[in-house]
């Protein structure tokens, strides 16, 4: 792109997304306070944990307005949204340090995974795609494409099972989880790396099948249209048409749209985390779940939410960017 | 906006922005993709057929011995007399994967009910009345559809505590959206035609036209965003429940016999979360050939998109 990027236009489709994007937060936020309130769960007990039993309800009730439970929803909302924005999220009870601490401290190794996955997927996806489009119905294309609607049904927690099983209990070539080897406690990079693997492979994996099918058909339908055949016309060769020529515009829309990926990788992450005892955000969001820790749940589910209007304006940018005549308009 | 409605299975089905001007160039593959299809199709249904009659019937024969505990023979490899093996407490494991299917299709089935019910009503309600109300309702829908489905049932089951309903809520509630957009778009175009107008004004009410024009028009793709669900709301069930949030564990879905295999995985006993996975993706496969086929008809122009 010689003429330069629209940088203008882009600007303004993102300050304008950044204004829808507030009050989507906004009820985001306020529904989980109004989940939370309809629910049985009772902060107060949450707090004072196994001592609630035998606390008197003069304590409990002192405990409750300290916490400002006794307030009505909305304030406590407005309080919670105000300290949130000025970076206090409330303590996480479960990992036992401040929700805020604990995502500046995971959301590092969440990224690595992610980004590492949406690598793998990107690759793999890709060449196969061309592979299986330069012979509609042919062998490959078939298996290929079969072997893609498996793996879009089979969930992400089983392929991570089974996984451990093959590489790290029968193989023994790779670790089973974690981010280190549990006797040492310095994280190195190898290390890292070797616990990676199996994770991203497979998160990679999972998010495989999307990408695959999207560039076949868009391979099949760009080798269908006229720059294409008017490359053959001119003698140029299979490789050059297929990968010069049909891959560049039938790659274009996948690659615009990694961003509107986002909701799918965090239920990746979500499972994969779990499964591998990866040290992430997505797991520490299981384990909140799990022990009903209210703070941390709330800011994860905002972040998360964040994440995927992150993700679709990123996707629209590119997708204004690859294809001029769809603008900066949405 | 991007679409984020799409979960894990139906995410394979990428939005096209612009329909696809050209036809496929390639002649001589007509005759063999269309006969590929209908194998597809009659594979797709006797594979649900069996599906239903395993779950139907299976309970009512099968030897209840079968699903006593019995520790002498835990963890037997599959053979001839257990053909999945047997899990850690030596239970016979095919019987516990139908078992385990029965319970995950009903939650699936009960799960994606409410959802078409809710999201066909709310979609419905929402082009039928227009305006503010239309407006006001698709950015709540638009805003809920960026939360993550998994994570949004995680937070609704952590709240309400683990359990058949809070699951089956959980997945309703984050499944009505897409069904919701996909029933506005087709009232709106209904209401479009001419007979809607002639119903107008040949004097019959809102409601009138609604019920007896407008509904019977969007059921079949109301039901066919339900044939896709249930595949769906199995597969939400089941994560729940991998991940200790779902049914309780004597409930026994495929999720949870996963979950209780992990242990013994790690000893290298592979057969205990083999079977209950692919007990998930066969009929997740099967419904969705089904509903493709299904779709095709309804919608011929959609046959290029892609399947599932």
């Amino acid at each position: 792109m010689s003429r330069g990027l629209p940088w203008g236009a882009m600007g303004r489709m993102a300050g304008r997304r950044l204004l829808f994007a507030a009050p989507v937060l906004l009820v985001v936020t306020f529904g989980v306070f109004a989940v939370a309130a309809a629910s049985p769960f009772d902060p107060v007990k949450a707090y004072a944990g196994t001592a609630g039993l035998t606390a008197s309800q003069e304590n409990l009730d002192q405990l409750r307005a300290n916490l400002g439970v006794d307030q009505p929803l909305v304030h406590r909302w407005w309080n919670w949204l105000t300290h949130a924005l000025g970076g206090d999220l409330g303590d996480s009870s479960v990992l036992r340090a401040p929700v805020s601490a604990v995502i500046g401290e995971r959301i590092g190794w969440s990224a690595l995974l992610a980004i590492t996955a949406f690598a793998v997927a990107v690759l793999l996806g890709t060449s196969l795609g061309v592979l299986a489009a330069r012979k509609p119905g042919g062998l490959l294309d078939r298996c290929a494409g079969s072997a893609a609607y498996i793996l879009e049904a089979a969930p992400a927690f089983w392929l991570g099972l089974l996984a451990i099983w093959f590489f790290a209990v029968t193989l023994g070539v790779l670790p089973a989880g974690g981010l280190t080897d549990a006797a040492s406690d310095t994280v190195t990079f190898g290390q890292v790396a070797s616990h990676l693997v199996l994770p991203a492979a497979v998160l990679g994996i999972s998010q495989l099948p999307w990408f695959f099918l999207y560039v076949r058909q868009g391979v099949t339908d760009a080798l269908a249209e006229d720059p294409v055949r008017g490359a053959r016309a001119r003698g140029l060769s299979e490789r050059t048409v297929l990968l010069g020529h049909a891959l560049r515009s039938g790659m274009l829309p996948m690659l615009t749209l990694i961003g509107s990926r986002v909701p799918e990788l965090i239920t990746g992450a979500l499972l994969v985390e779990t499964v591998f005892s990866w040290p992430g955000i997505a797991a520490a969001t299981v384990q909140a779940a799990t022990s009903v820790d209210f703070a941390l749940l709330a800011a994860l589910t905002v972040l998360a939410t964040a994440a995927v209007l992150i993700g679709n304006l990123l996707s629209d940018l590119l997708y204004g960017l690859a294809d001029p005549r769809v603008g900066f308009d949405g | 906006m991007a679409d984020t409605t799409t979960g894990p299975v139906t995410a394979a089905a990428p939005v096209t922005r612009e329909p696809a001007t050209t036809k496929p160039v390639w002649r001589s593959h007509g005759r063999t993709r269309r006969s590929t299809r209908t194998v597809r199709v009659r594979t797709s249904a006797a594979l649900v057929a069996v599906v239903a009659l395993a779950v139907l019937v299976v309970p009512l024969l099968a030897p209840l011995d079968q699903q006593a505990v019995d520790l002498a023979r835990k963890l037997q490899p599959p053979s001839l007399a257990h053909p999945f093996g047997t899990d850690d407490v030596g239970r016979d494991l095919l019987l516990r994967c139908v078992y385990g299917l029965r319970v995950s299709l009903l939650v699936g089935l009960v799960a994606a009910l409410v959802a078409t019910v809710i999201g066909t009503a709310v979609g419905a309600a929402a082009a039928a009345f227009g305006g503010w109300t239309d407006r006001i309702v698709m950015r709540l829908v638009d805003t809920f559809s960026s939360v993550p489905h998994l994570l949004l049932g995680i937070f609704i089951v952590a709240m309400f505590r683990p359990g058949v309903w809070p699951v089956i809520v959980s997945v309703a509630l984050t499944h009505w959206l897409s069904t919701a957009r996909i029933v506005r778009s087709e009232v709106l175009s209904l209401r479009a035609r001419p007979y809607i107008d002639a119903a107008i004004s040949g004097g019959a009410s809102r409601r009138r036209v609604i019920r007896r024009h407008l509904l019977p028009g969007v059921m079949p793709q109301a039901g066919l965003a339900a044939v896709l669900m249930v595949p769906h709301a199995m597969w939400h069930e089941s994560a729940l429940s991998f991940l200790g949030l779902g049914l309780p564990s004597h409930q026994a879905s495929l999720g949870n016999l996963v979950q209780t295999a992990r242990g013994s995985l790690l000893a290298g006993d592979w057969w205990p979360t083999l079977f209950p996975g692919l007990f998930l993706i066969v009929p997740t496969l099967a419904l969705a050939g089904l509903a493709g086929a299904w779709r095709e008809r309804i919608n011929p122009r959609r046959r290029s998109e892609l399947m599932l």
